[in-house]
């Protein structure tokens, strides 16, 4: 197989199993910055993806062509109001954050399956009939080299998700909204002499992971998975929280880590089509995408230094 | 009338209390009825031996992945990898019991050590990356997760076995499996496994609290500046706590390997023992008493929860959702902390 012809099937797949994973680690990047840690992600993808599910399903006959992108909305707006347990328990509770999180993994998971099995009598839902198909761009798709390399083939989703990283980045680092926010992960207490409420900032910040959680994980289940069961989102959460920490705090960075995660994935998938990786036991390629995260992060990029604040409470008055 | 110790004993029972009163209003929503639900739990925990025995089977590697997290927390480390070193001690413990036969008293031991060993190295490399280098280990034991779970089934695969899903039988020299046991609990899958959890419990506590490398571990957890200016070696106790750790999340897998199982099969996901031992240390204070209870009340929960949907008509993931409730109010302790001072305020 040609250069060209292993890097057009390679490419289009990294990124169509980067895009959930962009999407949860922005959202994740949001939380962190404004100092409340997010090991829940796990658990907002889980939510995200059960609701997208459970929407189409249900709506599928109303809604028709557009079941899949109001699924998503409404994902990502019922992870965002269960994100909130978080914030609460974080926030307002003073809760260990990594507990409440874990926390959040488990009620996602057991809420879902319970749902599940009661609302369809069985341990995983029916496959959906309107995932994302994978399409052409228009017009974009027939420029030559970079047309099939990253405009075909691709599910609207994953453009999506590049999209929103950008969004991500200029509302952290290009509005006032975004200075508040890394601010009161930096240091609440100035961010507070200043007038900013970091009680708010937090609850917001906090929302907005759940929101991209629930994206992430409804576009992972209309895209990939296509039903819900105990194994739709495994690990898809705690990979996009790497990501985050991979891509430093930054939206981009984030962007960067999942598409990385996301070729090394697709290595493993094409790996027997490709000439010179299909002599490698494969078991060497499943394991690639960690070992060379691992590698990446004790070699090239070095200590990651988290927002100040990250994991403690603001208690006002306190020192 | 409440001491600081009694608030802190207080919480955990307050809030497995809540999370149970949570889950009967989850099941009245529902319209089932509570009481029988967790009737048809109780019975499905201890209604006869049978029951009985599958429960402490349970309760068994739960300990010992409690107690994994658990050590590692009271240093500041949270070691998510406690999946990937279960996988890799269950491994070995397999390992060891198919490959040669030796006498009980020999065999048995080893494939226990080679447990722990095998554990120990899978939380060796995140303690040195995060020591030596400053890579945060929650990254690295989530990555070496996946490493885990893969190699292993590949060593399944193409090292113990001939292409087969499944290794051998361990032999019975290398067995936790006792008939008396098994007889003695209607057949269920009891084994001396307990035992060895127990006497980790013992360890642990031991070591945290009477010796001195205990004390620079929990002094590196409270606070790594002082302890270094203390004149203590922080990445010495580092990787220790982590490779401590990784032995007792091995155990856990020996407990499934030579214990309730006998073979490897190849793992399409996780076991979840070591994810559920994060609520255990969580619920259990990180101490290792607490850590034994935790594990019981969350064994007893798992198993009871599969006689629900035939009693009680209920599904078995209230469970989940119930454990999930447990920890969410073991977190907001700050919440109970403070009700229980306002009572206080209030009954003078």
């Amino acid at each position: 197989m040609a250069f060209f012809e292993i890097l057009q099937t390679i490419i289009p797949q990294a990124i169509f199993f980067a895009a959930p994973l962009i999407l949860t680690a922005v959202g994740g990047v949001f939380s962190e910055r404004s100092g409340v840690v997010n090991i829940g992600l796990e658990g907002l993808m889980v939510m995200g993806a059960f609701v997208g599910i459970v929407f189409s399903l249900t709506f599928d006959s109303v809604l028709g062509g557009w079941t899949p992108w109001v699924a998503i909305i409404a994902a990502m707006f019922i992870s965002s109001l269960f994100s909130i347990i978080h914030a609460l328990a974080s926030v307002t509770f003073r809760a260990d954050q990594v507990v409440s999180g874990v926390a959040i993994n488990f009620l996602a998971l057991g809420l879902g399956l319970f749902l599940t099995e009661q609302w369809y009598g069985k341990g995983q839902t029916d496959i959906v009939e309107r995932p994302f198909y994978s399409t052409d761009v228009f017009l974009l798709s027939d420029i030559p080299i970079i047309g099939p390399l990253f405009f075909s083939g691709l599910a609207l989703t994953s453009y999506l998700a590049i999209i929103l990283a950008f969004v991500g980045w200029f509302v952290l680092f290009k509005t006032p909204f975004g200075l508040r926010l890394r601010s009161v992960g930096e240091h609440p207490m100035a961010a507070d002499t200043n007038g900013i409420n970091v009680t708010k900032i937090r609850y917001i910040a906090v929302m907005i992971s759940g929101a991209m959680g629930g994206l992430g994980g409804s576009v992972y289940a209309l895209t990939i998975a296509l039903n819900f069961s105990h194994a739709t989102i495994v690990g898809q959460g705690f990979m996009s929280l790497a990501a985050v920490i991979f891509g430093k705090w930054h939206p981009l960075g984030a962007l960067g880590a999942a598409l990385f995660f996301g070729f090394a994935q697709s290595l493993s998938y094409v790996g027997s089509d490709v000439p010179l990786l299909a002599d490698i036991p494969q078991v060497y390629l499943m394991i690639a995408p960690y070992v060379l995260t691992i590698l990446a992060l004790a070699g090239f990029i070095g200590r990651a230094e988290a927002p100040k604040a990250i994991g403690k409470p603001y208690i006002k008055g306190s020192r | 009338m409440f001491s600081n110790r009694l608030v802190n004993i207080l919480i955990p029972i307050i809030s497995v209390i809540l999370g149970l009163l949570s889950g009967a209003f989850i099941m009245l929503i529902f319209g089932y009825n509570p009481i029988q639900g967790y009737a048809a739990l109780w019975n499905g925990a201890f209604g006869d031996l049978y029951f009985l025995g599958e429960t402490i089977r349970q309760v068994t590697p739960y300990i010992l992945s409690g107690l994994a997290v658990a050590f590692a927390f009271r240093t500041g480390l949270f070691n998510i990898g406690v999946e990937g070193q279960v996988f890799m001690g269950w491994l070995a413990s397999v390992w060891v019991g198919v490959s040669f036969e030796a006498p009980m008293i020999i065999h048995l031991p080893l494939a226990i050590l080679a447990a722990a060993l095998a554990g120990a190295a899978w939380g060796f490399v995140p303690g040195l990356l995060k020591a030596k280098l400053g890579v945060h280990e929650v990254i690295v034991t989530i990555m070496m997760n996946y490493i885990a779970l893969y190699s292993a089934n590949a060593i399944v695969r193409h090292v113990i076995t001939d292409n087969a899903d499944k290794t051998e039988q361990v032999a019975p020299t290398a067995s936790l499996g006792s008939e008396w046991l098994e007889q003695l609990t209607y057949f269920s899958r009891l084994h001396y496994g307990f035992v060895v959890a127990l006497f980790g419990a013992l360890i642990m506590w031991f070591l945290l609290n009477k010796t001195v490398r205990g004390f620079e571990l929990r002094s590196v957890g409270f606070n790594k500046d002082a302890s270094h200016y203390a004149g203590m070696n922080v990445s010495r106790n580092i990787i220790l706590s982590m490779v401590i750790s990784g032995a007792f999340a091995g155990l856990a897998g020996a407990m499934e390997g030579i214990g309730t199982f006998g073979y490897y099969s190849v793992k399409s996901g996780f076991t979840n023992i070591g994810f559920d031992g994060i609520a255990v240390a969580l619920l259990g204070g990180n101490a290792a008493i607490g850590v034994i209870f935790a594990a019981f009340l969350f064994g007893t929960l798992k198993i009871g929860a599969l006689n629900m949907p035939t009693q009680a008509g209920v599904p078995t993931e209230l469970v989940e959702i119930v454990i999930a409730l447990i920890i969410f109010f073991v977190a907001s302790s700050y919440m109970i902390r403070w009700l229980i001072l306002r009572f206080k305020k209030e009954g003078k």
